[in-house]
């Protein structure tokens, strides 16, 4: 990362706090802004947390954990999710979650690309069995996947992804 | 009026439904209920029948003319259910458990008489966590009742444990899964006491002991604390608050200990000292209030976390190590020992004893070298056979064995403070308060007293503290400049010593308050009772130590303090790894700002504020400064401090921040 980011990072933390008035009872909104910024809770960054809002880290830690929506890893810029509730299940999201991942040189166990563009997480239902099996790219919903068609969608926005890579290097 | 099992039961303002189903004589099991806690309803095995609705007791008020069945089938089943689902999750090796034979779990079980488990054993892979001096976590054995959570919040006010993650993975321990040893914990055994199971227990040095008793070329010495002589007979079966002082002595010369020398005598010592400091400070004006220093854990708390109070902390070393400084220092050059090394261990109620031996001013002249607790003594007496109840009643060694009631009182909340005001009496020469000896004004129970001492003259205002939440809501107080002290005796433990993290465990509510009680009545049949006129500190001060206060009695007896870093952790990056633009020829400079509580409430944030506007507009300095946020520098009391290339700073300052940077950079 570069210093300007980082600082940014840092700075913006600071000004999270500031918005939230530094309440310990808006300890959940204060880590999704946090999140939203480094896109995962670094140890350190809660342990600043805990002191700012002066509370014990093991509470921060014990909030961090809780809910589902906080990650203590570093996530990519991107997140996939593959709906693997029972409907999206019996109809073979196991499956298209393989190729996205083969499609993405993740290994098992693995969730993140190591150039930190994409994550891959599987999750328990979105709520549309309809169009299952169910497959979120970011904000957006894709539903009745294959592996075939999961195929396609990958290949496009990794070209796409190369594509805005090389104009930010213009 | 309430029915239970039949049993009419007049209600008497009770909280809850356990309380009333206890007066009818019926004891409900629970894990997760403890009077002194607040109430969380989670084990749920209290449920019982309530007008045809379960509802787990401790969490229901009792409503006038209910219906409580408590041994329905029903009921039965469901308790027996709980149960068997916490055996599959829990680590079953009771044979080599810690508490095999005071588990809640194993008792409980045996009680619903459980003959098999029907679900499948989990499997126990968590690593045990033996980082800490003080305690050992195992998380395989833990049953999730949160008792030790909200004792540590709760009454300790530290916050150290606290649920983490959820589901089957959901667990209880410190922050960031990080080892007890690299957070906050001030050891002092709380947690332990109120654990059902064996998943917090405290770390066990019996082995460490049995193979200094067996080395031929040791000479092995014991000390014995005041609130160990009122709790010991406790694991014996002897009943609580039963005074087994004699039994003691005999059972640890049996055990191989060449002398036994006296806790209390060593808090004679104590007593003296810290008074002839408070008159100092009364001369000086201060700094008050003078807090004591003879609890471990409350020190360890005040260097974490109110580090400005460092000064005002007495100098004075704990009971346990001025006498194993004694020992050490003067003893073992006066008596020959044919070349035998003089191993010191000390028998004692507290689990933050076994840190405090360990702490840095400690690292050279290693005063104590081990510590037992209460428990695993009774353990040590168990193990070699010793018959306890039928020993003959021995004495204690000299010249560390003659002792005052004033000293013994350091075994209970109040019995430091005491002890300083009889010290005071004497040495201030007021005769009525020396012929009356009993301080009344500061006993008691309650978390926090006060009181109002004239002695010849001077008026001394004394607060007495026992539990750490307590504490801090004092310290708080005081900050705020609300409460002003002369004296304030803090002691972490609830009760004082005699509630100590390392006593026996019991499911009695009850045992605290009879082994005070009984440490009173002994003060109070005692012939000596003022500290002063203990025979052997005068003895001890004619042979070895000229006056209290005087520069041996400083080398000898006195300790200092330090700010304690809380948790250990990486520093936050501000600049990014841009150390390619580095011109040549220049050295990158290392800025690391401590944003710990103390420094950050002095506004390190605003320091750092500062420094990256000034690297931001000065192209030069990108990728040379490596700027980062860090976390205490142990050096909170000298303003807002910052590491530049590994040499700590102190005293910084929006202003005087670029300065600094600047001397630094010339300077790589
Ligand atoms: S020893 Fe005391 S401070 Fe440490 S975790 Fe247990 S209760 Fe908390
Ligand atoms: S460690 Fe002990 S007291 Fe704490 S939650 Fe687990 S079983 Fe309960």
């Amino acid at each position: 990362m570069t210093t300007e980011e980082v600082q940014r990072k840092f700075t913006k933390l600071n000004e999270i706090l500031d918005k939230h008035e530094h309440k310990p009872s808006n300890l959940v909104a204060i880590l999704q802004d946090v999140q939203a910024e480094y896109r995962y809770l670094p140890e350190e960054v809660m342990s600043y947390i805990a002191t700012d809002l002066q509370i014990p880290a093991s509470t921060v830690f014990g909030v961090a954990t809780f809910y589902a929506q906080f990650s203590l890893r570093p996530k990519g810029k991107t997140i996939i999710r593959v709906c693997n509730g029972t409907a999206c299940h019996v109809r073979g999201s196991q499956n298209v979650r393989y190729a996205i991942m083969q499609k993405l040189g993740l290994k098992e166990g693995q969730d993140t690309t190591d150039d930190m563009q994409f994550t891959v997480e599987t999750v328990s239902c979105l709520g549309a069995c309809g169009l299952a099996p169910v497959v979120m790219i970011g904000d957006e919903v894709y539903g009745q996947t294959t592996p075939e068609t999961m195929q396609v969608i990958m290949d496009q926005l990794l070209a796409k992804g190369r594509k805005s890579d090389d104009q930010d290097h213009q | 009026m309430i029915t239970v099992d039949g049993v009419q039961v007049k209600l008497d303002g009770e909280k809850n439904l356990l309380e009333v189903i206890s007066k009818a004589g019926i004891n409900l099991p629970t894990f997760c209920y403890l009077s002194e806690l607040s109430v969380y309803g989670a084990c749920r095995m209290c449920m019982v029948d309530a007008d045809g609705h379960l509802v787990p007791a401790c969490s229901t008020p009792p409503v006038d003319g209910m219906n409580i069945k408590t041994n329905t089938d029903r009921i039965r089943k469901i308790r027996r259910t709980i149960i068997e689902l916490l055996l599959a999750n829990h680590d079953r090796e009771c044979t080599s458990c810690e508490r095999n034979g005071s588990c809640k779990l194993q008792a409980i079980a045996y009680q619903l008489g459980i003959d098999k488990v029907r679900f499948p054993q989990a499997t126990m892979e968590s690593p045990v966590d033996a980082s800490s001096p003080s305690i050992v976590r195992n998380p395989n054995k833990c049953i999730l009742c949160g008792d030790c959570v909200r004792m540590c919040r709760e009454v300790q006010g530290m916050g150290v444990l606290d649920f983490q993650f959820r589901g089957s993975k959901a667990a209880v321990g410190p922050a960031f899964c990080k080892p007890l040893a690299e957070v906050d914990c001030t050891n002092c055994g709380q947690c332990v006491q109120v654990c059902p199971t064996g998943a917090l227990s405290v770390k066990n040095d019996v082995p460490e002991v049995w193979a200094v008793l067996s080395e031929p070329d040791t000479f092995p010495v014991i000390q014995v604390a005041p609130a160990v002589r009122v709790a010991l007979g406790e694991a014996f079966g002897l009943g609580k608050g039963k005074e087994v002082t004699g039994k003691i002595a005999a059972a640890l010369r049996r055990l191989g200990f060449k002398r036994v020398f006296d806790t209390v005598f060593s808090a004679d010592l104590t007593a003296v000292e810290e008074t002839h400091e408070l008159l100092g400070r009364l001369k000086d004006g201060g700094p008050f209030p003078l807090f004591t220093s003879c609890c471990p854990a409350w020190v360890k708390m005040l260097e974490m976390h109110y580090r400005e109070y460092l000064g005002n902390l007495s100098s004075c070393m704990s009971p346990q190590q001025m006498l194993g400084s004694l020992i050490k220092n003067c003893l073992c050059e006066d008596v020959s020992r044919e070349g035998k090394k003089v191993v010191v261990v000390s028998a004692m109620p507290c689990t933050a004893k076994k840190f405090e031996i360990r702490r840095a001013q400690f690292e050279e002249s290693k005063p104590v070298d081990l510590v037992l607790t209460t428990s695993e003594l009774a353990r040590m007496i168990k193990e070699a056979g010793i018959d306890f109840e039928a020993l003959e009643e021995a004495e204690f060694d000299e010249p560390f064995g003659t002792i005052t009631g004033g000293g013994l009182l350091f075994g209970a909340t109040g019995g430091v403070a005491e002890a300083v005001l009889r010290t005071a009496a004497v040495m201030l020469a007021d005769e009525d308060a020396m012929k009356k000896i009993v301080f009344d004004e500061v006993r008691g129970l309650e978390g926090i007293r006060e009181a109002e001492v004239t002695l010849a003259g001077n008026k001394l205002k004394v607060c007495i503290v026992n539990g750490l939440g307590n504490a801090r809501k004092l310290l708080e107080q005081i900050k705020r400049g609300e409460k002003h002290y002369h004296v304030v005796e803090v002691m972490a433990c609830p009760g004082g010593c005699a509630g100590g993290g390392g006593q026996p465990i019991s499911q009695d509510p009850c045992v605290k308050k009879a082994r005070i009680s009984k440490i009173i009545g002994i003060d109070s049949a005692m012939k000596l009772r003022l500290p002063p006129e203990n025979p052997a500190v005068k003895e001890t001060y004619r042979r070895w130590l000229g006056e209290p206060g005087s520069q041996r009695a400083h080398e000898c007896l006195h300790t200092w303090y330090g700010p304690r870093k809380r948790i250990a952790g990486e520093s936050i990056a501000i600049t990014g790894d841009e150390t390619a633009k580095l011109s040549k020829g220049l050295k990158p400079v290392d800025v690391e700002v401590c944003v710990g509580t103390g420094c950050y409430l002095k506004g390190s944030y605003d320091v750092l504020k500062k420094l990256m506007e000034n690297v931001n507009s000065n192209p030069d300095l990108v990728g040379r400064v490596n700027l980062k946020a860090t976390f205490c520098l142990e050096h909170c009391d000298q303003g807002v401090s910052a590491r530049i290339n590994g040499k700590i700073v102190v005293g910084i300052t929006p202003e005087n921040v670029l300065e600094v940077l600047g001397k630094a950079l010339k300077e790589a």
